[in-house]
């Protein structure tokens, strides 16, 4: 277990996806008061070691970020913007309770941007853990276009089409989802299509995800306690689990290797599995939190492993044999497994064919809001928790072992 | 001289040793003691005595006065003794003289008889001479007597035989078949010996036509059947004196039964009640049915065996009809009572089920006596413990049905607006227990009938054994706690995800009446079972640990779900609260917000539906002054340091620094986490959930300064309340601290409010 703070409070985090050699996060910090930050965070494999770059994001707080898939420096955000004028540090000063007065007309919007990172990042911003104090500059991130919602409303997620050449996206914004064209390089973007959710009441999208399958033409998305599919192609909504789970529906995401698979998390503190042809029953259901889940991803090469988050400060992994990719799993002897200080975990994953819960990691002391794996190595896997605490763990070493073997 | 003297000096000591030699079975004479006593010289009685030794030995140890004693003693039994032995040689004497005469006087008698019994043997001899004469001249007449006889008798058997046709055909006319029948027997043998003569054979081809008319007679009335059971038997016996062959005989008289018995069964089918219709069977088929086997056995089975007929080994063949006889009807018979009894559904009154498979058993006994090795009574047993399963599984059904109309009940009651005040949680759960464990014990009641005493079949092994411990036991007790802790258990699963459709108070009832169960009413129930029906635990059965485990885990799980039914209900509350308001262009507050009212208000009637089914429980000690004295700790000191130097960039380390800290010291809280089986672990869990709810929500909005203010009244209304629901108050600060904390990080402009002027308005409510 390696950990590092970040200062500020954060959200976002996604493992940077077009980058298949170094284990690199990026977070995005979540402050009302500073200038908020993208955060680099580095993990060098062979010598334990965690590094992270900060570049400036200074649009406002970042409540969802994700990476281009084609390009390594290019991402999105989602932040909040207050149309107040803007707080800044020198204004602010040393004084305790400023007596500022914000206008009546103050208001707080959801902004989605692409934005490209500096070339020089690497080396020009980078620290050490031991010394979080930034004595010079961070650099900007480059703006490259505003997928201008205005008239769709706060947007609550941008996803990147999955393995695409970055040049479409999505955006959920309140009840609308909005498909887009990245051109000129990204620094054009424009609707192609749209489709919007009608029904009464307040309906607004709380999560999304784009499906890898079927060629990218399905999307999946969750408002309140319903969980939708949309096709594409029609912007037509092709299936609807309604009351998927008691409560809010909070995360989804896709079955890398199994097409109609798909598993959602909420606030009843269960992560469920669908098989979307038949959605009547989930496939299978974990109530392993005690509080909301907050997000579950399913590990890219070896669907097996499910990770989720929860404010319950849990992050659990799972082992959900039964229902992945490769459910006879590999048979192994006894002796490949023989690794002195795993013994304890050998004795957990010797039945093979067992859903289990692989391990529960408790580090964090605040709500864990965000989990991923990263994206180069498979055995790795970020968390994220309010108070700015970043923990990177293993798949412990036996399980791995028993799943290659 | 001195002989009294020493039988006077040994008495004691021979005493005591005679009782010695009494214990080992000595004589007094015995030969040890004699010698021993004989070796003393000084014994004056002694072989060995010695008079210098006595005298000395006097001498030495007596007085004068003694002396003179001893010797005046000695001389009077010197005189005694001289004077007894003069009389016995007188006595002797006498007795010598008298039998010399005696003898002399015999020796004349037997010479007189010898002379008489010389006379007796000559006469004798003169006897037996004079009688050899007498018999040797009668000798002659007596051989012609003899023969002259035995000419009559054969004449007259000549005459029997000759007349015996006119005879059979008077018997045939007078209906005296029997007569006739062994009038026949008689000459049978004797007319097939001389056959060959052409005048017997005459006689004999007479007889022959005779005799089958006769048979054909005797067939006729035997088909009829109207005749009485005596005449049936008469003919039966007849016929087969005559050779009919049996096994047709049998069928017949079976077929002709058969007919009758079918009559009976058909009559039996409109019957309504089961007690009648076991009734009319018994009395009318079961009683047919016997009399069938009594007299078949009389005719067929129990007859002597005479003559040719013996060799048939007609028994054998007629005992086996009989039994697949008796099997087929008692097939049909069972086949319609078994029909009978499943159409007995109605569980009100089990006696008359219980009287009516009585007597059809107690019935059946009489079949067993009759036939001995017949299978009718053991199935007419099987019948019964079908019978007895089955009442089971329908006293389980009605059991299970009537739990859950109670529940139903329990439902519209709870439902229904509250007449009698906030009591009525505990009146319906011990109303509920009650009725239940009444239904239960009157089914037991009811099935207990099974093993009355009087009850023929109750000693059977299964009621003693199977129908106790499985049938009882397991299928009807066991199996009804089971289906209680399952249909409550599934009030959890059905619910979770489709919208509390159970009322939050049932599942609270629910979760209480488990508990009882697991804490009492389970172990009362079987040990009542037990004690009413003599269990005794041959085969394996559920353990009372197990089902209790079972009911605690049931009880367990309604309360759980208890508290997230109801958290979700504040949840929601607050939830909506935060997400609909736009907390940047909030106005100052003014007064606490009314959804933290409705809060308040909802915890306090949980607090009281709790309060009427589950103890208070424990909680930390607390101040005298809860409400105001923490919390000025945490919006004074705590929330100072925690936020005002977060202006300082340099100091945003330090914030977290110190929240990191103080959550490293506090004990990680499970949110939804089991409760334990009381009011204030309820009431506790459900103020979590609530409060966690509102720091998730509060944490994904952004607040302007009087936002911030908002929450912080909101926060102290409810720390002003709820701290005395809760087992531990740090809890309610831990959380509420958070929410005012994380609200502060949301603000765009945090300026608290006083902490006086929070107080005034919360105050003024």
């Amino acid at each position: 277990m390696y950990q590092l703070y970040l200062v500020l409070q954060a959200r976002a985090l996604t493992s940077q996806t077009a980058e298949s050699d170094a284990i690199r996060f990026l977070v995005g910090t979540q402050s009302l008061k500073f200038d908020n930050q993208i955060h680099i965070i580095d993990f060098d494999d062979e010598n334990n070691i965690i590094s992270k770059s900060v570049l400036q994001h200074q649009a406002g707080e970042i409540w969802h970020i994700s990476a281009s898939p084609a390009d390594k420096a290019v991402l999105t955000t989602c932040y909040n913007k207050s149309e107040a004028p803007a707080l800044s540090l020198s204004q602010l000063g040393a004084s305790v309770f400023p007596a500022q007065v914000v206008s009546s007309e103050s208001r707080v919007v959801t902004c989605g941007a692409v934005w490209r990172m500096p070339p020089e990042w690497e080396s020009g911003s980078h620290e050490s853990p031991d010394d979080p104090h930034n004595s010079h500059n961070p650099q900007n991130l480059e703006l490259l276009c505003h997928l201008d919602n205005s008239s769709h409303g706060n947007a609550s997620c941008v996803l990147w089409e999955p393995m695409g050449d970055g040049k479409h996206v999505i955006s959920l914004a309140d009840n609308h989802a909005l498909l887009w064209d990245l051109t000129e390089s990204s620094t054009q973007a424009t609707i192609s299509s749209s489709a919007t959710l009608e029904g009464k009441g307040q309906l607004k999208f709380t999560a999304g995800k784009w499906s890898p399958h079927h060629n990218c033409t399905q999307l999946a998305t969750a408002n309140d306690t319903a969980i939708r599919g949309w096709d594409l192609r029609t912007m037509s909504q092709i299936y609807c689990i309604e009351n998927a789970h008691g409560q809010l529906v909070r995360d989804l995401d896709f079955n890398p290797n199994k097409q109609y698979y798909l598993a959602s998390c909420g606030d009843d503190c269960k992560v469920k599995f669908w098989d979307v042809r038949n959605i009547n029953e989930p496939v299978k259901t974990l109530e392993e939190h005690s509080h909301w889940v907050w997000s579950v991803r399913f590990n890219h090469s070896h669907d097996q492993l499910v990770l989720t988050g929860s404010s319950d400060s849990r992050v659990i992994l799972s082992n959900m044999v039964s229902i992945s990719s490769e459910p006879f799993g590999h048979l192994v002897d006894d002796d490949d497994l023989s690794d002195g200080e795993d013994n304890h975990q050998d004795e957990k994953t010797k039945e093979p064919l067992q859903d289990s819960i692989i391990s529960t990691y408790e580090e964090h002391e605040d709500s864990v809001y965000a989990v991923e794996w990263s994206s180069a190595d498979p055995w790795l896997f970020a968390s994220l928790s309010y108070d700015g605490r970043l923990v990177i763990n293993r798949v412990p070493r036996a399980l791995k072992y028993h799943i290659l073997l | 001289m001195y002989g009294n003297f020493s039988v006077c000096f040994s008495a004691r000591k021979r005493r005591v040793h005679g009782m010695l030699k009494l214990y080992y079975g000595l004589n007094e004479e015995g030969k040890t003691v004699d010698q021993a006593e004989s070796m003393n010289p000084c014994d004056i009685n002694g072989t060995h005595f010695d008079p210098e030794v006595y005298l000395n030995k006097l001498r030495r140890e007596c007085s004068l006065g003694e002396l003179m004693d001893q010797e005046s003693c000695m001389v009077k039994q010197i005189r005694s003794l001289d004077s007894d032995m003069q009389t016995l040689v007188y006595e002797n004497y006498n007795k010598f003289i008298s039998a010399t005469d005696t003898i002399r006087k015999m020796k004349n008698d037997f010479k007189k008889m010898e002379d008489e019994m010389d006379c007796l043997s000559t006469n004798m001899a003169a006897i037996t001479e004079f009688s050899a004469h007498i018999s040797g001249t009668l000798q002659d007449q007596h051989a012609q007597i003899t023969k002259l006889s035995g000419v009559h008798t054969l004449l007259r058997k000549l005459q029997f035989l000759f007349e015996l046709p006119a005879r059979l055909n008077k018997c045939l006319e007078l209906q005296a078949y029997s007569q006739a029948v062994s009038s026949h027997r008689r000459a049978r043998c004797v007319l097939q010996q001389y056959s060959h003569m052409p005048s017997f054979r005459g006689i004999q081809d007479d007889c022959h036509a005779i005799m089958d008319k006769l048979a054909q007679e005797l067939r006729q009335k035997f088909r009829d059947g109207g005749s009485s059971a005596k005449d049936l038997s008469e003919c039966v016996e007849l016929l087969l004196q005559l050779d009919e062959p049996a096994e047709e005989l049998c069928d017949k008289f079976l077929i002709h039964a058969q007919s009758r018995l079918e009559a009976n069964l058909r009559g039996l089918e409109a019957e309504t009640d089961i007690l009648e219709f076991i009734d009319r069977g018994c009395n009318e088929f079961v009683s047919s049915l016997c009399l069938v086997i009594a007299s078949y056995q009389e005719l067929f089975v129990n007859r002597p065996q005479e003559g040719n007929l013996a060799s048939k080994n007609i028994p054998h063949m007629a005992i086996g009809k009989l039994h697949a006889f008796v099997d087929a009807m008692a097939t049909c018979y069972f086949s319609l009572v078994e029909r009978r009894i499943q159409e007995e559904k109605s569980v009100g009154d089990n006696s008359l089920l219980v009287r009516a498979l009585d007597r059809f058993h107690r019935r059946l006994q009489a079949v067993a006596k009759l036939l001995p090795g017949s299978a009718v009574p053991s199935q007419g047993t099987e019948i019964v413990v079908r019978a007895a399963r089955e009442r089971i599984q329908q006293y389980l059904a009605a059991l299970q049905s009537f739990y859950l109309d109670s529940l139903r009940d329990v439902r519209q009651a709870l439902a229904a607006p509250r007449l009698g005040g906030s009591s009525a949680g505990g009146e319906l759960l011990s109303s509920l227990s009650a009725s239940i464990l009444n239904q239960i014990k009157s089914v037991m009641a009811s099935v207990q009938l099974f093993t009355a005493k009087d009850i023929t079949f109750s000693n059977k092994p299964y009621f003693k054994g199977e129908f106790c411990s499985q049938g009882v036991r397991e299928s009807l007790v066991v199996n009804f706690i089971k289906f209680v802790c399952q249909s409550s258990r599934q009030f959890c699963e059905s619910v979770g995800d489709r919208g509390g459709s159970t009322p939050p108070a049932l599942l609270l009832l629910l979760s209480r009446l488990c508990l009882d169960y697991e804490t009492s009413t389970i172990t009362y129930i079987l040990t009542l079972t037990d004690e009413q029906f003599l269990v005794q635990h041959r085969s394996p059965v559920t353990a009372v640990a197990a089902l209790c485990g079972e009911a605690r885990e049931a009880a367990q799980k309604l309360l759980n779900h208890y508290v997230k039914v109801q958290g979700l209900i504040i949840s929601q509350m607050l939830r909506k609260s935060v997400e609909t308001r736009d907390w940047v262009n909030t106005i100052e507050p003014r007064n606490v917000r009314a959804v933290m009212k409705r809060v308040v208000e909802d915890t306090t009637s949980i607090d009281v539906q709790v309060s009427l089914l589950y103890e208070e429980g424990t909680r930390k000690a607390h101040s005298s002054d809860s409400s105001k004295r923490t919390f000025s700790v945490y919006s004074g000191s705590r929330q100072q340091t925690r936020y005002a130097p977060s202006y300082t960039p340099s100091a945003a380390m330090d914030t977290n620094f110190l929240s990191n800290i103080h959550k490293l010291f506090s004990e990680r809280i499970d949110i939804f986490s089991p409760v334990e089986f009381n009011k204030v672990s309820v009431v506790t869990g459900i103020i979590k959930i609530s409060l966690k709810t509102f720091l998730e929500c509060v944490r994904l909005r952004t607040f302007g300064r009087y936002g911030l203010q908002q929450i912080q009244v909101d926060c102290n209304y409810l720390q002003m309340y709820l701290w005395r629901f809760v087992s531990d108050e740090n809890l309610v600060h831990f959380l509420l601290d958070e929410i005012v904390g994380s609200t502060a990080h949301r603000c765009l402009d945090p300026a608290p409010m006083e902490q006086s002027v929070i107080e005034v308005i919360c105050e003024r409510g």
